[in-house]
């Protein structure tokens, strides 16, 4: 392997676990405060052990988050010494605000897990909701600076220099409104269903069937109205991708020619070098209606993109339908759901339906993974769009190859780890988090 | 506004080197001792750092931001050469994080544990091992980037006598920081007797391990005791400490907790002080004479203004909030019964 494909992959791994363990990190103190609130109100202790079962899966995921996103920040500079050299002054600005953001969660986080029964109970919840607002707020931030990555903007390029620098103009560049909506709807999706579906599983299974219905119920919500908004949010996403990189939504979509009515291409197997996909589905024209909403005006195609600046079709155009095919699942998923709230409650003790979201577990997961590899593939040979090559800001340190297999069996690891806590903490709920009455009391006086 | 950002950078390492350095201490501690010693360690540290020890290491994500943000030039450079201590530190760093919250949350107590117990001691020996490697390879002038060997450029930068030496002299420092601030954590007079010991035994180390940095320097052909000692400000700095580290043993004596530990701190800020001062504003002592420096390697003036008020409002919120997470904390069995 070469020290630059290492380098890639060693990025893409490290991003590709970092954002997991980030979106649950972001979403789940919702889901938390959201039940510490009822019990607020109704003092049924359900909603308390909810909260802090929960609680103990942030407090896993937060350490994680953490420790796997102090890597990235050192990564930045030893994988891509020449990009942050040049890049650091001017996307740093959502990085220096992160900091704080970062900071106050960890400070929330420290009196929110300490705090039960100690601190003023308005103000215990209180900094359990902080939590999640800084939280989000980091995510949209590091957001920030990668879609300035995509949509330079807030400097002048002249003669390999970059002048005029204005920091606040490249963190409210072009891509980053869509990229940030997209990417918080993401996270609740995904986490919401992940949550969602181990909470029915054990319904499924008969095991403390009032206490998981109860969860089920508060992730399941957000899920759902999360994955119905995903893709209109997508859409607006995919508008701003074609103005500013239509090389990336050309690899998107496997679009090879330029074509006037420009044909959706859906499935199929893209031939990179005959420039044409095999077994794919056309749909006429509807390309040139998502992308601009009328039925002729052709889209640029990889054809009029130079050689030299294509990224890679065939991953690029997969991810994408995949990131889709997941989000039409999940639409529909929350679809039912919201119809079984307000019209056939029945359906809620239905089986099939807990199954449907038992299946859901993974896929916002795939999604959001898969959505990654379209925005950052997509802009490849880039680093900075349309600026600097990827191949050009790479450490000239030999031997990173071997720095890829040591993150590689770093993180696998941590995987693992994470997993069996998170199933010895669920195995264990029936002794810590629903007790029978008598104990409940015993342990809470 | 660049000495408000270089005031920021400097206080968020001194803050890493100081809370993120006593809960490295902690665990290093408890790693050098045994049996039934070793629980109560464990008991005490876990109570004393357990809210806070994620906050105690934000300070390096800070100093890490503002490098690459406003010193760009200089984080690329320390990122080349300084590739593999770093790389082994974020081991270390992702490798303790994660047992010190396994080892905390898991739900289930068995076996596990031991496991957890073992890597978060290992990782906390060896984390402020190789930071005290980098810092001292920033300033020992061994960054070439003329070299064109491998070893030369990546390996023997950092992997010398002297760099060692202040890797070690950091490991003993936490140890020392950590035993200081336990004693004040101690629950009866047994545990402060014990942790009062262990603070006695790592000041000797510390001492030692600094007598081994002078020898090292001595070594490798590096004229520290005059970079020290040849200027007022760090003669000052090594005297305060010295002064100061009386007054500490003093008030241990007296069975005062909080004055030893601002006084540990206060130690710890001398001798960032000192070495700190002599090259400032150099931040990167290079081989070839062309160092890289706060002033002239600074990010341009927009991004400098901008990062500038990003920390002042920053510390606006954070500072407040953190006084109030460690005050919190500190009123008596706060933690003590805290559910696992
Ligand atoms: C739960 C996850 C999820 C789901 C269901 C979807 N996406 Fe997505 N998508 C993401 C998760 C995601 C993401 C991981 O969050 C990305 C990566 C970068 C970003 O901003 O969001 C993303 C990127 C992304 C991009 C590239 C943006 C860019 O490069 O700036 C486009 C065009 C879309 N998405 C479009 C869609 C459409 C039309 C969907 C229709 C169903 C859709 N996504 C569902
Ligand atoms: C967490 C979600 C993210 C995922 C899953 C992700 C995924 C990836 C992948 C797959 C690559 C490799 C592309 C290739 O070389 O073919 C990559 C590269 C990279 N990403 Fe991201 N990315 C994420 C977010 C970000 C953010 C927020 C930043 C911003 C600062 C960023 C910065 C980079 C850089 C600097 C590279 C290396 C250069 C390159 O390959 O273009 N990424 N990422
Ligand atoms: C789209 C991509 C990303 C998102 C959405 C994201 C979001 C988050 C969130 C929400 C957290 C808090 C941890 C938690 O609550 O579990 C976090 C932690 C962290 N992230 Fe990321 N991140 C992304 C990419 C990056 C990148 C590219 C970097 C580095 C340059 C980075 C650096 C960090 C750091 C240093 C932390 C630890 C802070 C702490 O201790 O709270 N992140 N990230």
């Amino acid at each position: 392997m070469n020290d630059f494909l290492a380098a890639r992959s060693q990025m893409a791994l490290s991003l590709g676990f970092h954002i997991i363990y980030a979106c649950i990190g972001m979403v789940m103190p919702f889901f938390m405060a959201v039940s510490h609130f009822r019990w607020l109100k109704t003092k049924d202790e359900h909603h308390k052990n909810i909260a802090k079962a929960w609680s103990k899966g942030v407090a896993i995921f937060f350490a994680t988050g953490a420790v796997s996103g102090t890597i990235l920040s050192f990564e930045l500079g030893l994988l891509w010494p020449k990009f942050m050299q040049y890049a650091g002054p001017i996307f740093g600005m959502p990085f220096s605000l992160e900091g704080t953001a970062f900071f106050i969660e960890a400070i929330a986080l420290g009196f929110f897990l300490y705090g039960w029964d100690r601190l003023n109970p308005v103000f215990h919840w209180f900094t359990g909701v902080v939590v999640g607002i800084s939280g989000l707020t980091s995510g949209i931030l590091v957001v920030a600076a990668n879609s300035w990555m995509n949509s330079p903007a807030g400097f002048d390029y002249v003669n390999g220099q970059y002048i005029n620098i204005d920091p606040i103009k490249a963190m409210f560049n072009q891509a980053w409104f869509s990229e940030a909506l997209h990417m918080t709807l993401a996270a609740f999706a995904s986490t919401g269903f992940a949550v969602a579906g181990v909470h029915a599983l054990m319904i499924v299974r008969k095991r403390n069937v009032h206490f998981h219905r109860e969860a089920f119920k508060i992730a399941a919500g957000f899920a759902a109205v999360a994955a119905i908004l995903q893709p209109l949010a997508g859409d607006i996403a995919a508008k701003s991708v074609a103005k500013r990189q239509p090389a990336k939504l050309a690899a998107m979509e496997a679009y090879f020619k330029t074509q006037p009515a420009s044909p959706l291409v859906i499935g199929g197997i893209p031939d990179e070098k005959q420039k044409k996909v095999n077994y794919g589905l056309e749909i006429p024209s509807l390309l040139s209606f998502l992308v601009y909403d009328n039925f002729h005006e052709p889209v640029k195609g990889l054809d009029q993109i130079p050689e030299q600046d294509q990224p890679p079709v065939a991953i690029t155009h997969y991810s994408f339908q995949v990131m889709v095919g997941f989000g039409m699942f999940m639409m529909l998923v929350g679809v039912l759901y919201l119809v079984a709230v307000w019209f056939k409650k029945h359906w809620l003790e239905k089986d099939w339906l807990l199954k449907l979201f038992i299946i859901a577990i993974p896929t916002g997961f795939i999604a959001v993974e898969a959505g990654w590899m379209v925005t950052e593939i997509g802009r490849q040979p880039w680093i900075i769009n349309g600026i600097m090559r990827t191949a050009d800001a790479v450490t000239p340190m030999p031997g990173i190859a071997y720095s890829f297999y040591l993150f590689t069996a770093i993180y696998f690891s941590l995987s693992i780890v994470v997993v069996f806590l998170l199933y010895r903490q669920i195995r264990m709920v029936p002794q810590l988090y629903d007790k029978q009455p008598k104990n409940l009391q015993l342990s809470h006086s | 506004m660049e000495y408000v950002i270089i005031g920021f950078l400097w206080l968020s390492i001194l803050l890493y080197l100081v809370l993120g350095g006593a809960d490295f201490g902690a665990g290093i501690i408890e790693l050098f001792s045994r049996g039934d010693n070793r629980h109560r360690t464990r008991k005490t540290a876990y109570k004393a750092i357990g809210p806070i020890w994620e906050a105690n290491h934000m300070w390096l994500i800070i100093a890490v931001v503002i490098l690459f943000v406003g010193f760009p030039l200089i984080y690329s450079t320390m990122s080349i050469y300084l590739h593999i201590p770093l790389v082994v530190m974020l081991l270390g760093i992702t490798a303790r994080g994660t047992a010190f919250v396994f080892r905390n949350y898991d739900a289930v107590v068995d076996d596990m544990q031991v496991v957890y117990n073992r890597i978060y001691l290992y990782s906390s020996f060896i984390t402020p091992l190789f930071l005290g490697i980098i810092a001292g390879t920033a300033i020992s002038g061994r960054i070439n980037p003329d070299a064109n060997r491998f070893f030369e450029a990546y390996v023997f930068v950092w992997l010398n006598w002297f760099s060692v030496a202040i890797g070690l002299f950091t490991v003993a420092l936490c140890g020392f920081l950590a035993s200081i601030y336990l004693i004040g954590e101690a629950v009866d007079d047994f545990d402060r007797q014990i942790f009062t010991r262990k603070a006695v035994k790592w000041n000797v180390v510390a001492v030692g391990c600094g007598a081994l940095v002078f020898t090292a320097a001595w070594v490798d052909d590096i004229p520290l005791i005059k970079w020290v000692l040849g200027n007022r400000v760090g003669l000052t700095a090594v005297l305060a400490a010295s002064v100061s580290l009386i007054i500490l043993w003093i008030s241990v004596r007296k069975g005062h907790s909080m004055l030893p530990r601002i006084l540990a701190g206060f130690q710890a800020s001398m001798i960032l002080l000192a070495v700190s001062y002599v090259h400032f504003p150099d931040f990167l002592i290079m081989k070839n004479g062309q160092h890289l420096s706060l002033f002239k390697h600074q990010a341009p003036d927009a991004t400098m203004t901008a990062l500038g008020w990003a920390l002042i409002i920053g510390s606006i919120f954070i500072l407040p909030s953190l006084y109030y997470l460690y005050y919190s904390f500190q009123k008596d069995g706060f933690v003590e019964d805290a559910e696992h």
